[in-house]
């Protein structure tokens, strides 16, 4: 059907059961959707993913002033309801009542932007052609009001014979008017207008006709430029200011997550460690408070104090986002990215893999071209996550000699932990290039960049996101990383001899160490590195602990005993081939669940994973070599 | 704005900034048509070069008011009204 045809919107739904009324939020991105679900919402929400694709999406509960409950779904933001692109097919599942564990909405916001109302309007004539009561929602009020736009929001409504509401969520206002339709929509069918001409999206420019005939007689006045937006941009995408500022935010990132983290995550890790010390005078049992303090604390406390440097990462990327400076950093970083096969929305993601794999790969949501996007979910896990820091710590302090080459600005040992930062980059960035040149060549789809107007960030909406993602790393320490820790604790504690703890030599982890120990031989490893190395598959810091319990030394990177035991267990070349491992190695079971979760199979962590350890056993042993080679 | 006589139709990597002009057809596969359709790239409608990456590509058009950025390779498939 390529026409504009008439589609009736007087059908009334069936009335589902009365006590789990739902209502779908739909519209365009940028419009503020997800502004007046956290309105409508608050704390009252969750993150759910739909069965089978990796559309992420929010659930959450309204309370409405006559104590009832409705349900609400935040649906990912579209253009269209054809269902092409993931994001359109679940949109149009939900409205269709065709997504499993999901009731067909009985109610629906159409949330619009009112700046940009004659070219959003384009989406309310599939979504009233669905029948269901729905409000449209003109979001962004003020800034329209402030521009010296204007709507007749009564003569748009019998346009559309369907209520109009406008509304600034961000700031809560006319969030009453929705509550109120929530209200009346989900106790009876609304009453629809009698019969209103509705082109189907098929044909663009003709329905793109419609909505501005619409508009226009809905006395749709639109707002003049944006011109704090107008101005910023000057100076963002300045060709010299611009690039400028990018590097000055670029590191103002970097600094936080690894300066002004720091003093947090110092905080959180005496705060563990004061209360396991504790929780160990409240324990008699010696096996119990073995497995709750060495098992249990220890290993779940190692991952736990990473949260403050998650959530500072969370925190700018969600003020850049919100801000709307993402988009601009995305189209000055294109150009670079598409010399190594990639794309400028791959930057930010890229960029919080220096914090940590997991939340950069579930940042790359916002890359709408499959292969661009499995191409960086593969290439993240390279970048120098802050796990491999404490390994990095651990073995140059032990084996490189603390030298100044720069005077007091460079020392050997940051050289060297540059370099390791420069060479997951390097390998990160050759991998890409590989990637994209091969298996995920592209049909080319266009880069398409929309650059939304600059707002300020609302409180509410990044305090919601930090709070989100904290639950989704809490959710993981207490699930994935105490289960390896327990199985740790009970391998290394086992076989019992005559009652005891066994030394760990003789236990099943030593046994299992020992195994390995040919296999690691040609690296310069020996069967303890081999136990660390075993333990470090879970996640990568997991081995300094380890390496703590194996020598029987309270493991830090900063405890010179355990240096000591490094260096008499290890040559240069060893240690060397070490560092070059856990610069390449694929150690983290975590960001092999988060890969499997957004690429829908077990395909892409299998390969990451064969690949990255290939490559850091190969290189490893070449290190290995080629140091002793030069130092005998 | 057609003050240079080229070969061929004009585009929109021929807009200078601040330039204006009339989108006349889309050269591109249906699917990534329809998409530049719904940000606003629709025939008849005006299209002003904004501002440019550093390197000037990619560049920022404002169409039907807002503004998105194409990569040269997409935006010489917009072709303008002569």
């Amino acid at each position: 059907m390529a026409e504009c045809h008439d589609a009736s919107v007087g059908t009334i739904p069936a009335s589902a059961g009365a006590a789990n009324r739902v209502v779908a939020l739909i519209g365009p991105p940028n419009a503020g959707k997800s502004s007046l679900f956290n309105r409508l919402t608050g704390l009252r929400q969750k993150v759910a993913n739909f069965p089978g694709v990796t559309v992420e999406h929010h659930l959450g509960r309204v309370q409405l002033a006559s104590g009832r409950e409705v349900t609400a779904i935040d649906l990912p933001g579209i253009y269209s309801l054809q269902p092409r692109t993931d994001d359109e097919r679940v949109t149009h599942d939900v409205l269709m009542g065709k997504m499993d564990g999901l009731p067909r909405p009985d109610a629906v916001l159409l949330v619009l932007d009112s700046t940009n109302l004659a070219r959003h309007l384009v989406l309310a004539a599939p979504v009233l052609a669905l029948g269901l009561p729905t409000l449209v929602v003109l979001n962004m009020a003020d800034d329209l009001a402030k521009r010296g736009g204007g709507v007749d929001i009564i003569a748009l409504g019998a346009q559309l014979g369907a209520p109009v509401a406008m509304t600034s969520a961000n700031r809560g206002e006319g969030v009453d008017k929705v509550l109120q339709f929530l209200e009346g929509a989900t106790v009876s069918p609304h009453p629809v207008a009698a019969k209103v001409q509705l082109p189907v999206l098929q044909d663009i420019p003709r329905c793109r006709e419609w909505a501005a005939n619409i508009g226009a007689k809905g006395k749709y006045r639109p707002p003049a430029p944006p011109l704090w937006t107008r101005r910023l941009d000057g100076v963002f995408l300045h060709p010299v200011a611009g690039p400028l500022v990018f590097a000055l935010v670029v590191l103002a990132v970097f600094q936080a997550i690894f300066s002004w983290a720091t003093p947090l995550m110092d905080g959180v890790s005496k705060i563990i460690e004061a209360s396991g010390m504790w929780l160990g005078t409240q324990i008699t049992n010696p096996m119990l408070k073995s497995l709750l303090i060495d098992g249990i604390w220890s290993g779940v406390g190692s991952v736990l104090v990473f949260l403050p440097q998650i959530l500072l990462l969370f925190f700018f990327i969600g003020i850049l986002e919100d801000s709307g400076y993402l988009a601009r950093a995305a189209l000055i970083a294109d150009r670079t990215m598409a010399r190594f096969g990639l794309q400028g929305k791959s930057f930010i993601p890229l960029l919080s893999a220096y914090a940590c794999a997991v939340p950069a790969i579930m940042a790359t949501r916002t890359i709408e071209n499959k292969r661009d996007r499995i191409a960086t979910i593969l290439i993240a896990p390279f970048m120098t996550c802050s796990a491999r820091l404490p390994v990095y710590a651990l073995v140059i302090n032990a084996f490189i000699p603390d030298r100044p080459l720069l005077g007091p600005l460079l020392s050997s040992r940051t050289a060297m932990m540059l370099g390791l930062y420069l060479l997951g980059f390097v390998a990160a960035i050759l991998t890409a290039r590989v990637l994209k040149s091969t298996v995920l060549k592209s049909a080319r789809s266009p880069f398409v960049l929309e650059m939304p107007p600059y707002r300020w960030p609302t409180v509410q909406s990044i305090v919601l996101r930090l709070l989100d993602r904290s639950k989704v790393f809490l959710r993981r320490a207490g699930t994935v990383i105490l289960g390896i820790a327990v199985v740790l604790w009970i391998l290394s504690s086992l076989p019992l001899q005559n009652g005891q703890a066994p030394q760990i030599a003789q236990s099943f982890i030593g046994q299992i160490g020992h195994f390995v120990e040919p296999l690691i031989r040609p690296l310069g490893f020996n069967w303890k590195i081999g136990i660390g190395l075993i333990t470090s598959l879970a996640a990568r810091e997991v081995i300094v602990g380890t390496l703590g319990t194996i020598y029987g030394i309270e493991g830090t990177p900063e405890t010179v005993g355990l240096q000591q035991a490094l260096q008499s267990d290890l040559t240069l070349g060893g240690a060397v081939a070490l560092l070059v491992f856990f610069a390449f190695a694929m150690q983290c079971m975590s960001t092999s669940a988060v890969v499997r979760r957004e690429t829908g199979s077990w395909k892409w962590p299998a390969i990451q994973w064969a690949y990255m350890t290939s490559m850091a056993y190969g290189c490893a042993f070449l290190a290995n070599r080629l140091v002793s080679l030069w130092w005998s | 704005m057609q003050a240079i006589v080229k070969n061929g139709p004009l585009n929109l990597t021929h807009l200078k900034r601040g330039e204006s002009g009339v989108l006349d057809r889309l050269e591109l596969p249906e699917d990534d048509a329809r998409r530049l359709m719904e940000l606003g790239f629709v025939p008849g409608h005006t299209v002003t070069s904004a501002h440019q990456a550093p390197g000037g590509d990619p560049r920022v058009f404002r169409v039907d008011g807002s503004e998105v950025a194409l990569r040269r390779e997409t935006a010489q498939h917009l072709i303008l009204r002569s």
